[in-house]
């Protein structure tokens, strides 16, 4: 399966190389960096490169290209998904996942690398496993640590791997007994210049924080399960029960771990919770361009609309903006091109807009007044689909844990300004 | 720091040597001092050491060696876990003098105790492959012994050796496949891709196409209804084996249990299980099946860049084949401007190949907005679309030709190029009417400077030259002029071009012909001045060219066939989906031919296992004697485990409902009354296996009807997949059976006593009843004597009519509660009195199969006319959606009763009824049948009349049991084997409670 695995960081260094078959020379990513010259963004490397006697997979993660190399036939998901899961787990571990952390990090890194694989097959890839076998970092530890010369590898076995429910540790005990679940949805949308929606979907997860102490079985259910149109869980999930009665039952792996996550369809109409209106016009032959735009609320619920952040590309012709915002900042980046603005809190009484003129490079040709606009926003307290936990029950334990439930929207791929073009005008 | 007899520092030391193998430097000078550690106490240590060793055995063979004592005492350590890493470095070792170590460390964990360890010995096997392939047959062996294992823990490494070792050696899975389809949903989630991609290639050599011909199954009945009796289960499979060559086709229900328990996984949250998943439906399911998989891939769309681009390429290939999966989520791939580029072109070829004639408006407006993108090469993959849109949908050809026209005015040369490319393709199919457009071109090439537009448009110019004569000399002479500081393509468009013009309208281009021909042949490309000399020999007149001259115009203006515009991802599906084949395009090392179904299916029952080493599920009512030593310490159970129909799972509901009266059932049964008419329970446990055999299989006739019958009539058929649903239906009547029992009992033993009959199923019946309770003694609320002496008198003389109803078909007698005239409590009891009876009654030797009965209106309610009614599950002729119920009315009074008939139906909305015809006169004693239709519109609701007869009134209702709503269903034997064998298969039987 997996033979070896590079580190190659945004500038074409590597930095970490992880052998679990024989040796494969590094040459062998020159490949690799040949294909990302051939690219013209970095996510644009195309995710499987064929190279005479091996195959490059790679992602693209926190900057850094993770390229496991493979020697025959592999389901290429099969890696890619695992390569995520170790990114996955290094963040989970070092908090972020950049280079300066892994270097920091290296021992800890192969440690785990050689426990995640074993002979390029996936071995333990549960967080709560690996912990047990190796317990990450802490500042606290790592003083500790240099003091006593005591080691970050756990000192007795693991047993998790041998248990029924392979995702929780044994012997877990929490003085605060709690459990936490976050609904947070992210909308996907794309509106026309005109205000409508041309698709619009709703993604949404469940995270949940849950440290409980010993074995608990938890049930959660919801007002309205119907919602969910496509749903894929955790593997502590029991299948059965959600089919049978649309109930969430579960021993829950210990910490974080992300329970469900799940799909309303286009089919059911989403509520966009905020408009745009612009208005960007170009005048042929003169180097000045008019750019507006307000923001609004809409179909929130009550709820403030925050952390607004509008990102536009501007078209090439342009060479700089000069722009008042009513609140917020905004920053125009004449390399890229970028427009963001920052907005903050949508005030309903006071609408947030960025009005002001643009200047063109001489003689260009008129260009495109429609650029896209992409939108990011939270709302808190609020499930845009409308689902609602109804409720969480535990068994199995004798103590009443905490339980809290918190709600949120965002905005996922929302992008809206890209003017589109009636049926007739195609047929005209 | 090495040599310190401080842990500490040793660790320090260790720490360090790893951190230079991680940034790939080479650190192998160090091999003796750190080997010296291998034995050290400090974990930590011991690990980082490890990972050293596996990183430079193999340069330091001899030196590795040092090492291998203190595994090999490893592996006989007492904790599991120390076993299994000592064999895991052993093995990771790549050391080929200690192959014969490994292999014997290998054997004996395959034979460990712990399942850990098991797995790491399947780890271990490919790594002694791949170091020393000559020990494949042992490791073969090896692989068969760990592929019998039954824990999940095991299943997916073993399946991947087998994979790498011997992925030929199909036959070894045989008799694991249903094991490992049933495991799959608890193993781990990296295990369950491994073994998904393995049994879709051992399911296409091993089942048919299912579609083959059109006669795909029905999902809704597939469901697995039978399932306990593994005993005859055998013999049947291998009938339905040999039957299974022929057509219709069938499935084998093995092929469906690896369809049904994959089906879940599609939930997983793995990319890469779903894929695998989505795959193995794509290859081996059923048509109308396969649409379950596509939600779960545009789930799949929201993740990571990498995951979509896999993705998109799978479904890109599944679009060509299925259209009509993807059609309703054709906007999950409208693509974002965010999107990275590779992933727009994928959308764009997806968008594509779901264009039709009912979304190819949207398509269009969605591709118009694309081409505004700043994406220039999306730009361009959107108007190659558009083309292929163009073509593969004739409707749309002029309104996107128009849309392509329009864009040759684009500022944008890249899309004015790719437009005239994709134009010139377009126009090929239709050139007549768009001469216009080709005069438009030839204005362009003034200003677009790309080669291949260029090209493109002289190509044009040159074929059609007849549509636009005046111009296409002009073109020539402009090109003549700039011939030599063209592209080579363009200057080969321009040879052609002359040659053409020369051969339609040589007066006028002679001359430049000649010139360009000149230009050419002193041209730096040596194809340019081949070209040249070719041509010039070819259309100029000279003495020498001989035959081909003449066909010159033949050659260069033969009718050209239109280009095919055709998706790169058209027959990539010989690759197995998923794949790295796939998504290459191209073998990959290792890769695995997907097989072309087998003509014929192999004989499925090499699948079949000893039933004890099978799914535990399956083992438990195997033989008869077990089931009969269960009953000897546990009466009580003793039938419900025998037949997975709803009537039994009601059957030992009630039982445990009440207790005394189930005890009482199984001592009558052993007591051993001969009676033919006595109850499924007693007559199974007297009769021989192949009588009983017999019996279900008639029995899973009916219920196959049943099943197979209404994929509209789903009320009944769902509950009868579930028997548990089932119960629930008869629980509510439970509640009354207590108090029923008892005085049932009472109120028959009386009569019996009188009647003095032997024989009679109520006798039989009662007498167990009441030993039961007598000896039991529990009573239960016992109804007033007084009315059971009452009825019982009633009763005397009917017994012997009674007894013809024991001749009858279906002898159980049922109340239906309507006897609104009865006291509550006689109510309750002739409830319960049904209950028991319907119960008990489940299958007798009937003609027409075996037919429950169930009383309309009781004789003592009746006032001497008994009605019952059964479903005599035959087709009702006049109205195919009506019921047929069967109607038997006793007259057990001494009078003549006349004109019987049905008066005043109240039915639900939509109901309908039809009327048996009147009858005149029912002498005393004497009983006729008729037969009623009931259209029930696939309900449960009762339909409610009246029952005159030229005295009486009585309210009656008749309402069906779930599963006895049916329609008539043709099917020949063989079929109906097939089905019988599958249901059995399908189901995970019901053990003992």
């Amino acid at each position: 399966m997996i033979h070896s695995l590079f580190l190659v960081n945004s500038s074409g260094d590597i930095f970490l190389e992880k052998h679990w078959k024989s040796v494969v020379s590094r040459s062998v990513c020159d490949y690799f960096f040949e294909a990302q010259e051939r690219a013209s963004e970095p996510e644009n490397v195309p995710p499987v490169i064929p190279t005479p006697h091996h195959y490059l997979i790679s992602v693209l993660r926190h900057r850094i290209y993770f390229v496991a190399v493979i020697q025959s036939e592999v389901p290429p998901l099969f890696v890619i998904e695992f390569l995520h899961r170790v990114v996955d787990t290094f963040q989970d571990y070092f908090g972020l996942c950049t280079e300066a952390a892994i270097k920091d990090n290296v021992v800890v890194v192969y440690e785990l690398l050689e426990e995640m694989l074993d002979n390029g097959f996936p071995l333990a890839t549960e967080s709560n496993i690996l912990k047990e076998l190796i317990k990450p970092p802490t500042i606290l530890r790592t003083v500790v640590n240099t003091i006593t010369g005591s080691t970050n590898v756990g000192e007795q076995l693991p047993t998790g791997q041998l248990s029924v429910v392979p995702w929780r540790r044994t012997g877990v005990k929490y003085t605060n007994n709690e459990a936490y679940f976050d609904v947070v949805e992210e909308i996907d949308a794309i509106i026309d210049k005109s205000g409508s929606t041309i698709t619009a979907e709703i993604q949404g997860v469940i995270d949940a924080c849950v440290k409980l102490t010993g074995m608990p079985d938890l049930t959660l259910s919801f007002m309205n399960p119907r919602l969910l149109d496509d749903v894929s869980f955790h593997p502590c999930v029991r299948f059965k029960r959600w089919e049978a009665e649309r109930i969430l039952s579960f021993i829950p792996p210990d910490g974080n771990f992300r329970l469900l996550s799940y799909h309303v369809s286009s089919q059911n109409l989403v509520a966009i919770p905020v408009y745009v209106k612009h208005n960007i016009t170009f005048r042929e032959g003169s180097s000045q361009g008019r750019f507006e735009l307000t923001l609004g609320p809409k179909q929130t619920m009550g709820k403030a609309v925050e952390s607004v952040l509008v990102s536009s590309q501007l078209p090439r012709g342009v060479l700089n903006a000069n722009l008042n915002a009513s609140q917020g900042t905004y920053t125009f980046d004449p390399v890229t091109k970028l427009l963001t603005w920052d907005v903050g809190k949508i005030n309903p009484q006071k609408l947030p807009s960025l009005k002001g003129s643009m200047s063109l490079q001489a003689g260009a040709s008129k260009p495109d007044e429609n650029p896209t606009i992409i939108i990011q926003f939270k709302i808190q307290q609020m499930a845009i689909s409308g689902l609602k936990v109804n409720r969480l029950d535990m068994y199995g334990e004798k103590y009443k844990p905490f339980k809290g439930i918190k709600y949120m929207t965002k905005a996922g791929k929302f992008q809206t300004g890209m003017q589109r073009p009636h049926v007739s005008c195609v047929k005209a | 720091m090495l040599d310190s007899n401080k842990d500490s520092l040793k660790l320090e030391a260790m720490k360090r040597i790893v951190a230079m193998i991680a940034r790939g430097k080479n650190a192998s000078d160090l091999f003796p001092a750190v080997v010296k550690n291998v034995a050290c106490k400090n974990i930590e240590v011991k690990k980082l050491v490890y990972v050293y060793l596996v990183r430079y055995a193999e340069e330091q063979q001899d030196l590795a060696l040092l090492s291998i004592s203190t595994f090999q005492r490893g592996l006989k350590d007492p904790n599991q876990l120390i076993r299994a890493s000592a064999l895991r470095v052993l093995s990771s070792i790549r050391v080929t003098i200690i192959v014969p170590i490994m292999m014997l460390a290998i054997k004996e964990a395959a034979s460990d105790m712990s399942p850990y360890v098991r797995k790491t010995a399947a780890h271990a096997i490919p790594k002694l492959y791949s170091l020393d392939p000559e020990q494949k047959d042992q490791l073969i062996e090896v692989i068969e012994k760990l592929l019998a294992d039954k824990t999940t823990l095991v299943a997916g490494s073993v399946v991947m050796a087998f994979e790498e070792v011997c992925p030929e050696r199909i036959d070894l899975i045989h008799k694991n496949y249903r094991k490992l389809c049933n495991l799959l949903i608890d193993v781990e989630e990296w295990g369950q891709v491994v073994i998904i991609n393995m049994l879709t290639r051992y399911a296409r050599t091993q089942f048919l196409n299912p579609n083959v011909n059109e006669s795909l199954l029905e999902e809704s009945g597939e469901k697995a209804f039978y399932g306990s009796d593994d005993e005859e289960g055998k013999e049947e499979k291998a009938e339905a084996a040999a039957l299974a060559k022929r057509k219709p086709y069938v499935m084998d229900p093995d092929h469906r249990l690896l369809l049904r328990n994959t089906k879940p996984l599609l939930q997983s949250r793995n990319a890469a299980v779903v894929m695998a998943v989505a795959q193995l439906y794509f290859h081996l399911a059923p048509k109308a099946e396969v649409g379950v998989i596509a939600k779960a891939l545009v789930r799949l769309m929201r993740s990571h860049s990498e995951v979509q681009y896999v993705v998109l390429q799978n479904v890109a290939t599944m679009t060509i084949k299925r259209r009509g999966m993807f059609e309703p989520y054709l906007k999950s791939f409208y693509i974002r401007s965010t999107d990275p580029t590779q992933i727009k072109i994928l959308k764009l070829e997806v968008l594509t190949n779901l264009a039709n004639e009912t979304n190819i408006s949207t398509i269009l407006r969605e591709f118009q907005t694309y081409i505004k993108s700043m994406d220039k090469d999306f730009v361009a993959a959107t108007i190659q679309a558009i083309g292929r849109c163009a073509t593969n949908i004739g409707e749309v050809r002029d309104t996107c030709l128009n849309g392509l026209v329009q864009l040759l005015s684009n500022r944008d040369e890249l899309v004015v190029a790719e437009s005239v490319v994709v134009i010139k393709k377009l126009l090929q199919m239709q050139p007549e009417q768009h001469s216009d457009i080709i005069k438009h071109m030839a204005k362009l090439t003034d200003n677009i400077q790309v080669p291949m537009a260029r090209a493109s448009i002289l190509w044009l110019i040159g074929e059609y030259c007849e549509h636009v004569p005046k111009i296409a000399p002009d073109v020539l002479r402009k090109m003549a002029k700039t011939f030599t500081n063209e592209e080579d393509i363009v200057k080969l468009q321009i040879i052609n071009l002359a040659a053409k013009l020369y051969l339609t309208n040589s007066k006028q281009t002679k001359l430049l012909t000649q010139y360009v021909l000149n230009l050419a042949k002193y041209d730096q490309n040596y194809d340019i001045r081949d070209r040249a000399r070719f041509i010039r020999q070819l259309i100029v007149p000279t003495d020498k060219s001989g035959a081909l001259s003449k066909y010159a115009k033949k050659l260069f203006l033969a009718l050209k066939p239109a280009p095919v515009l055709e998706s790169p991802f058209k027959d990539r599906d010989h690759f197995q989906l998923g794949s790295l084949s796939h998504l290459l395009n191209a073998k990959a090392g290792g890769y695995q031919e997907l097989p072309d179904w087998p003509e014929t299916a192999p004989d499925p029952s090499v699948r079949n296992v000893e039933v004890k080493d099978s799914v535990p599920e399956w083992t438990k009512c195997s033989s008869r004697e077990k089931r009969k030593e269960k009953k000897v310490e546990k009466p009580f159970y003793s039938d419900s485990e025998e037949e997975s129909g709803p009537t039994e799972s009601a059957d030992s509901e009630s039982d445990s409902a009440s207790g005394s009266g189930s005890g009482s059932e199984s001592e009558e049964s052993g007591s051993g009354s001969e009676s033919e008419e006595s109850r499924e329970e007693s007559e199974s446990e007297q009769e021989d296996k192949e009588d009983e055999e017999d019996k279900r299989k008639k029995k899973k006739k009916t219920d196959r009807g049943k099943v197979k019958a209404p994929a509209v009539e789903t009320t009944s058929g769902k509950i009868e997949e579930s028997s548990g649903a089932e119960e629930k239906n008869r629980a509510q009547k439970v509640k009354g059976r207590r108090s029923g029992s008892e005085s049932e009992s009472e109120e028959e033993e009386e009569s019996e006593s009188e009647s003095s009959r032997s024989e009679s199923e109520s006798e039989s019946e009662s007498e167990s009843d009441t030993d039961a309770k007598k000896k039991k003694k529990a009573p239960v609320t016992k109804p007033p004597p007084k009315q059971a002496k009452k009825e019982s008198k009633k009763e005397k003389k009917e017994m012997s009519l009674l007894d013809l109803d024991d001749f009858e078909p279906t002898p159980s007698p049922q109340v239906t509660p309507v006897n609104n005239f009865l006291s509550s409590s006689l109510v309750t009891d002739l409830e319960g009195l049904s209950l028991t009876d319907t119960v008990m009654a489940p299958t007798t030797i009937a003609p027409s199969g075996s037919v429950k009965t169930y009383e309309l209106l009781h004789r003592i309610t009746g006032e001497g006319l008994g009605v019952e009614y059964c479903f005599s599950r035959q087709p009702f002729s006049p109205d195919a959606h009506m019921v047929a119920v069967q109607i038997m009315f006793t007259n057990n009074t001494n009078a003549e009763t006349k004109n019987l008939h049905v008066e005043d139906p109240k039915l639900q909305s939509g109901m309908r009824i039809k009327e048996f015809p009147e009858i005149e006169l029912l002498p005393p004693g004497e009983m006729v049948t008729v037969v009623m239709g009931i259209d029930f519109c696939d309900s449960t609701q009762a339909a409610n009349f009246q029952l005159c007869t030229h005295i009486r009134k009585f309210f009656v209702s008749i309402q069906p049991p779930v599963g006895e709503l049916m329609m008539p269903v043709f099917m020949t034997e063989n079929e109906f084997k097939k089905e019988q064998g599958e249901k059995k298969k399908l189901n995970p039987s019901y053990s003992i409670v």
